[in-house]
Formats: structure tokens, C-alpha cells, sequence
């Protein structure tokens, strides 16, 4: 059990582990829109010790950099948003390691402005590149099982499948497919992209994801803080109800007094 | 009532005023402005064939209370329902498609508003566009900078803050050729994080070499896509050409932009079909270049120089939101840009429902950029502005507003790569 009592304190024992470290938190804050105030409910109230972060945006002379606004203590993971192919995805993951922004790269790879759909193949090869160079490497992919497995084959530190187009917070609209994922693959599943309510990350979690990352949910959120740890209990509340094993679910009706294989010898 | 676009300078020669109003009231002086003019290149496309099929069977009249209701229960809007929500029809569904508008926008943009500013390096032109103050027939100070002179406005507008600069020149090929704004963009990229175009069309070749300068964004208006109308307002030089400017967008694209903007001048023909017309042409080159990053703008007519009378006629504020409204809920996913040729009341309520990029710190002039910003007078001339701004807020003032709109000012989202 990943949890053990210690006198009347539930201590938590069960760990993230992406690439060698270790977070207690199963939340990533996403990034795309994000304001101050998302951050520091992100990190406050959902308790994320990890920040997705653009480096097309983080590339600025902004006052408002968002690069000073994260806590100390509190992992970055930039992400590749903007490139449209691999070697996009390898020059900008390297701008990040320059911008000091460490070794963890999320790889986005998109070709469609339309529904920012991710490029597997071309997301599997910047995997290959960045994986040898040392990066931490965590893609963002249409959830196909060849590709996952490829993806690990190349390096991958997580797999990171979509659950619905972005920003549609449209939920598990791919649930049997990222289900495969994580029923065949040994790398933590991450499930990014589309969780638009506490209650689909709170089904992924059941399902066995690793994490959950979100962001439009709360950015777009009446208050922010609330929607926040909203978020915090239901991953929280997956995750136990995935370790505890869930129950018995009957599919239709109550089970037959009379069972069907009782004419067996 | 039309506008009165025919204004006769009193510094014009016998000569020049007699060939402009040989122009004006003798369309048979005019060239064939579907005919390509010698050096323009013809590219192989169908997009202006899906854009203007569907332009050209849409009658708005025909549309109901009960089409724009189902567009707006439509989890997707179709071409048909957005040309629903175009239509009279919907002008009573305002506040129902502002809703609608705002929260398509919210999803794919969060509560984030970029600012740009413009930067004219020159207002030379060789087109007699009759509504613009920068036509060759207006009699303006004429001004092109030298580099220094743009180096020196860009740093003034570094200072300032901005990240985003969008490059403009008056159509002249003459003065302002390709070479000339290429090195413009080579400055530009040392001291902006993002380099944007709005000149006259080229060709695939030289969107290819200003890419390579450092240019990643090209903005084309298409001023109206009634090529008939088109045909009565650019009477004379390259820009008559209506095909060629139609196909901008998608030469540019060849040439490796990554991105592209359009729009029609509101208010030069009719508001409906060019608005439809300007988001059908996002969409059809959207599905046949689906990695390139899109915007829309939405200029209505304005006062210029020696002519305060042009007005945007039938196109008031509540049918420029409509048509913002359409756009967000037809193309969830592109920009929309909003010029301060629209007033700060405007813009602040606009960027909450369906805008995603404002201008700020704006001048339509040339090389008065530091007079403007410090107070300071420079010497030396200037140069005379296209049109007349309506709102003249700062980048530090402007960022402020939207801050205090709840909204996240954003100078750059952008990495060359």
C-alpha cells in the first residue's frame, strides 16, 4: 500500500517517478493560458510541483516573466509548443536548456493550426534526439500503442496521450485507447489534454493514469483557487481508489441466483 | 448614402488631373484589373475558385431566427451557419453570439490578449486607391526612411517594451522595393521577438527572401473580394490587380511564412459578403495548409487626409461585433486583431468576447515615432499618416487596460525556429 497511518496521519508514500525524480503531486499544470494567479493556485491550491511552460512565451523581455513566477521548489517542464516538426522541437528544447529552464522537455510537435493535434512520427524522432542528449523526456502524443511503444524505445520518460482535442474539456474522449497505454506500457502514463472537470481526471486516475495535466479547466474556471483544489481531491481520490483495486462493477441488472455455468460436471 | 471618395488636390498638374479624372469617370481608361500585369506570378490554385462559388451563391436574405438558433446549438459551425450568423437574421442573437463567442475564445486562448504595434517605414505609393490617405493622387508628405532612421524608430519602440513589430510600407516598388524592406526586417529581428509584414504583394520567391530576412507573418487586405466593387476603387497601379492580391496569402505560405492575416476593408462594398469571403479564404487555405497559423482583422473604413468625410457607412459597431462573433465561432482557432482605428471602449469590450491581438503605442505616420512616444521633438521631416487612429493608448497604458479587464497581456508567444 502506498499509503500507511502513522498515528492518526496518513502519510503518502506513493511517488511520481519521471526520469529518476520523484513528485508526491499528480497534478501538472498545463501551460497555453496561464496567468500569475493560475500558478499560484496551481501550485497553492492543487498542489502542482510541476509547470508546464512555453518557451515561446518564456522567450521575453516581459516585465511579467513568467519564468520569475515560479516557486522555488517547483519543477519546470518546458514545452516544444510552436514546432511543426522534430528538428523545430530539438532547436527549442535546447533554447530551453539555455534559458536554464533544466532537463525536462515535453515534446509537442503539432502540423494543424486547426485542432493542435500532435505529430507521433515526427514526435518519436525528436524522442530519439532529445532522449540521447539528456533531456528528461516527456511527449505529448495521439494515444496509438505503436507509437508509445516507440516513443519508449527511443527514450521516453512518460507517455503523455490526449485525452480530447485541447482546450475542448471535452474529458476522456479517448479512454479506451489511453486504457491500452497503460495496461502495455511500463513508462507513466500522463494524461494531458482535454480533462475539462475534477471528475474525468478523477476517472483517469481510476484507470491507472500516473498524473493528470490540466490547465484550461481552471484557467477558464470561475474561482480559480476552488476549481484548483477541486482538482487536487479528485486526483487525489482516483489515484486511492486505483491502488485500493475498484470493486466489483455489475454490468447490467443483479447477478443470476442460478449460475449460468452451474451445468457443468 | 455612398462616400465621396473623389478629392482633387490643388498641387496636382493639368496633366495629373486630367489622367485621374479620366480614371475616375472613364472606366475604359482603367486596365483589366483579372489581368495579371507583367513580373506577377500565377500560381496554380483553387482556393479563390471554393472561396468565390460560395460567396457568390449567398443570399443573406434568405436566412432565419430559426437557421442562427440552430448554428448556435451546433457544437460545430458549418459554412452554412456561419453564413447564418452573418445574416440579418442574427442581429437580434447578439448577445447570445458574444456569449458563444466568448467562451470559444476562452478555450483556445485562455484570458490572454497580445499586443503588437506597427512601425511605417514609408508611405511612397504608385496605386490611386480611392479611399486611402496614402494614394499617389493625395497630396501628403511623402517620407521613406533610410535604415538608420528605421533603427532608430525601432529602438524608440523596443524602449517601450514591445516584443512584436509589424512592418509597413505604402505600395511603391519604386521607392520601397523588396531589398529595402528585406533589410528593414534584418534590424527588426535584432531588436523584436516577432517580425510581421504588411506590404505590397510578391512573389513566391520574395516572401521566400523576406522570411529569410527575418519576417515570419504576412498581412494581405484583400480590401474587398466584390472584384466588380474592387475594380471602381483601385483605379490605377499593381494593386488593381484582384487576382493577384487574392493569392498573397497562399505565395506567402510557399515562401515559408509561417503565418498569414487577411481581411476586407468593412464598409468598401458589402460588409456580409466580405466578411464571409475573407473568413472562407482562412478556411479554405487552412484545410490545404494546415500548419499555418491564420488571423483575421477587421478594418472599417476611416477619415484620412483630405478627406474627413469616409465613414464606414453601414457597418456600425454592433454589426463589426457580429461579424467578430461569426469569426470566433466559425474559426474557433485563429487570431483576430482588432486596429485602433476602433475606439479604447471597443477594443476593451471586444477582446473579452472574441479579439486576441490589439495594437498599441500606434502611429500611422512616418518617422515620429520618438514624438509620439517621449514628447520629444525630433528633427528632421515626417512623413503623413495613412488613416486617422481612434484609440492612441500606450503599450504601458494599453497593458494596464487589459490588465485591469482581467485579462493577461501577452508581448510574446513566439520562438523562431
Amino acid at each position: 500500500m502506498k499509503y500507511r497511518k502513522v498515528g492518526k496521519i496518513m502519510i503518502n508514500d506513493d511517488k511520481l517517478v519521471i526520469g529518476g525524480h520523484e513528485f508526491s503531486s499528480r497534478f501538472i499544470l498545463g501551460s497555453g493560458k496561464y496567468s500569475m494567479k493560475l500558478i499560484e493556485a496551481a501550485v497553492r491550491d492543487a498542489g502542482a510541483e510541476i509547470i508546464t511552460l512555453a518557451v515561446r512565451r518564456a522567450n521575453t523581455k516581459e516585465q511579467e516573466n513568467i519564468l520569475d513566477y515560479i516557486p522555488k521548489g517547483v519543477t519546470l517542464l518546458p514545452n516544444t509548443s510552436g514546432a511543426r516538426n522534430a528538428d523545430e522541437a530539438v532547436r527549442i528544447a535546447r533554447l530551453a536548456r539555455e534559458l536554464g529552464c533544466g532537463d525536462f522537455v515535453k515534446v509537442e510537435i503539432m502540423r494543424d493550426t486547426k485542432y493542435l493535434l500532435p505529430d507521433n512520427y515526427e514526435t518519436i524522432k525528436a524522442t530519439q534526439i532529445l532522449a540521447n542528449e539528456g533531456f528528461v523526456v516527456m511527449p505529448y502524443m495521439y494515444p496509438d500503442l505503436n507509437a508509445a511503444r516507440d516513443m519508449v524505445n527511443a527514450g521516453a520518460a512518460t507517455i503523455m496521450p490526449l485525452a480530447s482535442p485541447i482546450g475542448s474539456n471535452k474529458g476522456l474522449a479517448t479512454r479506451e485507447f489511453i486504457q491500452i497505454l497503460i495496461d502495455e506500457i511500463d513508462v507513466p502514463i500522463i494524461v494531458d489534454a482535454g480533462i475539462g472537470r475534477p471528475s474525468q481526471a478523477c476517472e483517469a486516475m481510476e484507470m491507472g493514469a500516473a498524473a493528470i495535466m490540466a490547465n484550461t479547466a481552471l484557467a477558464t474556471a470561475g474561482d480559480l483557487p476552488m476549481m484548483a483544489s477541486a482538482f487536487k481531491q479528485a486526483i487525489e481520490a482516483g489515484r486511492r481508489a486505483y491502488l485500493a483495486g475498484l470493486g466489483r462493477v455489475l454490468t447490467r441488472g443483479a447477478s443470476a441466483s442460478d449460475p449460468l455455468t452451474g451445468f457443468l460436471r | 448614402m455612398e462616400n465621396k471618395f473623389f478629392v482633387d488636390s490643388q498641387y496636382l498638374s493639368k496633366g495629373a488631373l486630367e489622367k485621374k479624372h479620366r480614371l475616375e469617370n472613364d472606366p475604359s481608361s482603367r486596365t483589366n484589373h483579372m489581368e495579371y500585369m507583367p513580373g506577377m506570378e500565377v500560381i496554380e490554385s483553387d482556393v479563390r475558385g471554393q472561396v468565390m462559388g460560395q460567396v457568390e451563391a449567398y443570399d443573406y436574405s434568405k436566412y432565419t431566427a430559426r437557421d442562427v438558433r440552430a448554428a448556435l446549438d451546433h457544437a460545430t459551425c458549418s459554412v452554412e451557419d456561419f453564413k447564418a450568423l452573418l445574416s440579418p437574421a442574427a442581429e437580434p442573437f447578439l448577445e447570445e453570439m458574444a456569449k458563444r463567442a466568448s467562451l470559444e475564445t476562452s478555450k483556445h486562448f485562455g484570458n490572454t490578449v497580445y499586443l503588437f504595434t506597427p512601425l511605417y517605414i514609408a508611405n511612397y505609393c504608385e496605386n490611386y486607391c480611392v479611399y486611402c490617405g496614402f494614394n499617389c493622387y493625395n497630396h501628403i508628405n511623402r517620407m521613406k526612411l533610410n535604415l538608420e532612421q528605421i533603427e532608430h524608430e525601432m529602438q524608440v519602440i523596443a524602449d517601450s517594451g514591445m516584443e512584436e513589430i509589424l512592418i509597413l510600407t505604402g505600395e511603391s516598388r519604386a521607392v520601397s522595393d523588396v531589398k529595402y524592406i528585406g533589410e528593414a526586417c534584418k534590424l527588426a529581428r535584432k531588436k523584436f521577438r516577432m517580425v510581421g509584414l504588411e506590404i505590397y504583394p510578391v512573389n513566391t520567391d520574395e516572401y521566400r527572401y523576406l522570411h529569410e530576412c527575418g519576417a515570419d507573418y504576412v498581412t494581405v487586405f484583400q480590401e474587398t473580394y466584390d472584384s466588380d466593387k474592387y475594380e471602381t476603387l483601385h483605379l490605377l497601379g499593381h494593386k488593381r490587380v484582384w487576382p493577384y492580391r487574392f493569392d498573397a496569402q497562399e505565395r506567402a505560405l510557399r515562401g515559408g511564412m509561417r503565418g498569414v492575416a487577411f481581411s476586407a476593408l468593412l464598409g468598401l462594398s458589402d460588409f456580409r459578403k466580405d466578411a464571409l469571403a475573407s473568413a472562407l479564404h482562412v478556411y479554405f487555405l487552412q484545410r490545404k495548409y494546415p500548419h499555418a497559423e491564420m488571423s483575421l482583422s477587421c478594418p472599417r473604413l476611416r477619415p484620412i487626409i483630405n478627406n474627413d468625410k469616409i465613414n464606414p457607412l453601414d457597418v456600425g459597431e454592433k454589426q463589426l461585433c457580429q461579424i467578430l462573433c461569426a469569426y470566433r465561432i466559425f474559426l474557433p482557432y485563429v487570431g483576430i486583431t482588432v486596429s485602433s482605428r476602433e475606439s479604447a471602449q471597443f477594443r476593451n469590450g471586444i477582446v473579452k468576447i472574441a479579439a486576441t491581438k490589439i495594437s498599441a503605442g500606434v502611429s500611422t505616420g512616418i518617422g515620429d515615432h520618438e514624438s509620439k512616444y517621449t514628447g520629444r521633438d525630433e528633427q528632421g521631416d515626417k512623413g503623413d499618416e495613412q488613416f486617422e487612429i481612434n484609440d492612441n493608448r500606450s503599450l504601458h497604458a494599453m497593458y494596464d487596460d487589459m490588465s485591469d479587464e482581467g485579462l493577461q497581456p501577452v508581448l510574446n508567444d513566439y520562438v523562431y525556429v
